[in-house]
């Protein structure tokens, strides 16, 4: 575990970056820094690899003081991942990711073999060993970066706003990959950004700072969002935090009705059965179970079903999988104010309206069920 | 009697071409003076620019000194040095020398300190120590730019070569300052047609070298 206890960073011109700060970083989780920028969260990172040494107060790794420790040999046991990525341009892809082996005093081909192994890990095509940082695109540089912190099996793994400098669509790729490595490896990770999506989403803990280096929360990001400690802390999450929190709610709570759909070989008769008050319009589904659109049930009762004539179902969500969010998501964007649920395959599982989820988001929240954070 | 004849008549006279006053010995001995106060200079201007640009610490004092040296005329100081130290090679080496640190120390100096600093960033918080980070890091990434110091050094310094003949030294000078007092253009026009073959030999070196020692990594991304 790494522990600040009560740290401040104080430079010969007064300026306090980092203002008595004390954090008990958990093992095998990622812990996010995330604040304003002059909030000292990457001045914080940088005490943790003593790029930065703080004015007072101490850091220990496992119960040892990191200050007492050679730096070059302190700084090898933690991976150590920075914003634009900082490979050499004169090294190879390969070569960059044996760069730490190779100071620890590998073998040339120990350590190239390792670097092999990790561009597969973080998801680089083998045929890139061989090419220069500068024929890969900015994401890619990113996951070599990523695989030269993690070359020589550091536990520790400091992330300086790693991803802010790509943009949205791969940054997204990023972690995800994070999170999928993350989950195979579980290394202690301590990850700075600026952005507080991307600290929600990765977060195991997430640690709100404020301008002048002082700690505003430390708190999971379920918590974050349901109780933030003060209005700092709240304008930060911004407007919509109470949509956000659903992310972290199963769709699984959902009850799902599976009267309103028919099959698109339905009869006349079918047809007519279907229809409720409750729910004015039916679901038409393929032959292989999946959504086709919705329709007026008094359209359907001529027979022939036209695919072309239904309403669109919008983006379905996955029953289960998908959390209270995408469900909600999916009603809002629905012509008819219905969600379809599909299963793992695509087939429709249900429909679900905009009532029945406002019903299981005050469930939720009134029993403060807390699921395992789910794709929002 | 044009250019061209006399290059051809000098060139094409075969006593022109061995003995102590032949094209070979008088080359090589200007090849020599050369490559001596190359090293001197690259010596000295090397390791002060790494440093410096390294440290990023120093840079106004070294801007002076380059500025100072730079304005020092070359032929001025080997009539000083002439007569505070008499006839031999250090009186010509001192300018040659001064006259070559200048460009050396500045474009090491700039070369190093304009490495982008993400990568050293990167470098330090892996656990390289500071002399890893400078030759393996900082290096390879201004080797362009430092061989580029270094030979326009090197240039400078070929075709400056020739003041050694004034002090009774040998070189290429020799045909220029003999051809002058003899009169004999022919041999001015020679010796002067040899130093600027001999600066274009050293042009072609420093390409070669700079294709064989820049990784391919900063050469197309620069």
């Amino acid at each position: 575990m790494i522990r600040i206890d009560s740290v401040t960073k104080r430079y010969p011109d007064g300026t306090v970056a980092v203002d008595r700060l004390s954090l008990e970083i958990p093992d095998r989780s990622i812990t996010v820094l995330v604040g304003p920028s002059g909030c000292g969260k990457t001045t914080t990172l940088r005490m943790i690899n003593r790029m930065i040494e703080p004015s007072e107060g101490t850091i220990t790794l496992d119960g040892v003081d990191i200050g007492k420790q050679p730096v070059n040999s302190l700084r090898r046991s933690m991976g150590y991942v920075i914003q634009n990525a900082g490979l050499f341009q004169h090294r190879t892809i390969v070569d960059n990711i044996a760069t730490v082996p190779r100071l620890l005093g590998w073998s040339k081909d120990r350590s190239r073999a390792r670097a092999r192994e990790l561009m597969e890990r973080v998801g680089l095509d083998a045929s890139l060993a061989k090419r220069y940082p500068y024929q890969l695109s900015g994401g890619q540089q990113q996951r070599v970066g990523v695989a030269r912190a993690l070359a020589a099996d550091p536990p520790v793994l400091l992330m300086d706003e790693p991803f802010s400098a790509v943009d949205p669509i791969v940054r997204k790729g990023l972690q995800e990959e994070l999170l999928r490595i993350q989950e195979e490896l579980g290394k202690t990770i301590v990850f700075v950004t600026h952005d507080i999506d991307e600290a929600i989403r990765l977060g195991t803990m997430v640690a709100v700072l404020r301008t002048g280096g002082r700690l505003a929360q430390f708190a999971p990001p379920a918590e974050l969002l349901s109780s933030p400690a003060d209005t700092f802390v709240e304008d930060f999450l911004g407007t919509d935090r109470g949509i956000r929190r659903l992310s972290f709610f199963t769709s699984e709570t959902l009850e799902l009705t599976k009267s309103p759909i028919v099959s698109v070989d339905s009869s006349a008769e079918e047809i007519a059965s279907r229809a409720t008050p409750e729910a004015p319009y039916l679901l038409v589904t393929g032959l292989d179970g999946k959504p086709l659109g919705w329709s007026d049930p008094g359209d359907l009762a001529a027979g022939e079903i036209a695919a072309d004539r239904l309403l669109p179902y919008g983006r379905p969500f996955e029953y289960g999988k998908d959390s209270l969010r995408a469900a909600l998501d999916c009603a809002v964007l629905s012509p008819t104010g219905w969600a379809v649920a599909v299963d793992g395959t695509g087939r429709v599982a249900g429909v679900v309206s905009q009532q029945t989820i406002g019903e299981a988001i005050r469930s939720a929240h009134a029993s403060g069920q807390r699921d395992e954070k789910v794709a929002g | 009697m044009n250019l061209l004849n006399f290059v051809n008549a000098f060139f094409s006279d075969s006593s022109h071409w061995h003995g102590y006053d032949g094209i070979p010995t008088r080359a090589w001995e200007h090849v020599q003076y050369s490559l001596m106060a190359l090293a001197v200079a690259a010596a000295i201007g090397l390791p002060v620019g790494l440093l410096t640009g390294h440290t990023g610490r120093g840079g106004n004092v070294l801007a002076f000194v380059a500025t100072a040296a730079r304005a020092l005329p070359s032929f001025g100081l080997l009539v000083l040095m002439f007569v505070l130290l008499g006839l031999g090679l250090l009186p010509v080496m001192i300018p040659l020398v001064v006259l070559a640190v200048p460009p050396i120390l500045v474009t090491t100096y700039e070369a190093v300190r304009s490495v982008d600093p993400s990568p050293v960033d990167a470098a330090r918080g892996m656990g390289m120590s500071e002399p890893r980070i400078l030759f393996q890091v900082e290096v390879p990434v201004a080797l362009p730019l430092i061989l580029s110091g270094l030979r326009s050094a090197a240039i400078q310094i070929v075709s400056t070569a020739t003041i050694a003949a004034y002090v009774s030294l040998g070189g290429l000078g020799r045909y220029i300052v003999d051809g002058l007092y003899q009169r004999n253009y022919e041999k001015v026009v020679g010796g002067a047609t040899l130093v600027a073959v001999l600066a274009l030999a050293t042009l072609t070196l420093f390409w070669a070298v700079s294709r064989a020692a820049v990784s391919p990594g900063v050469r197309r991304s620069t």
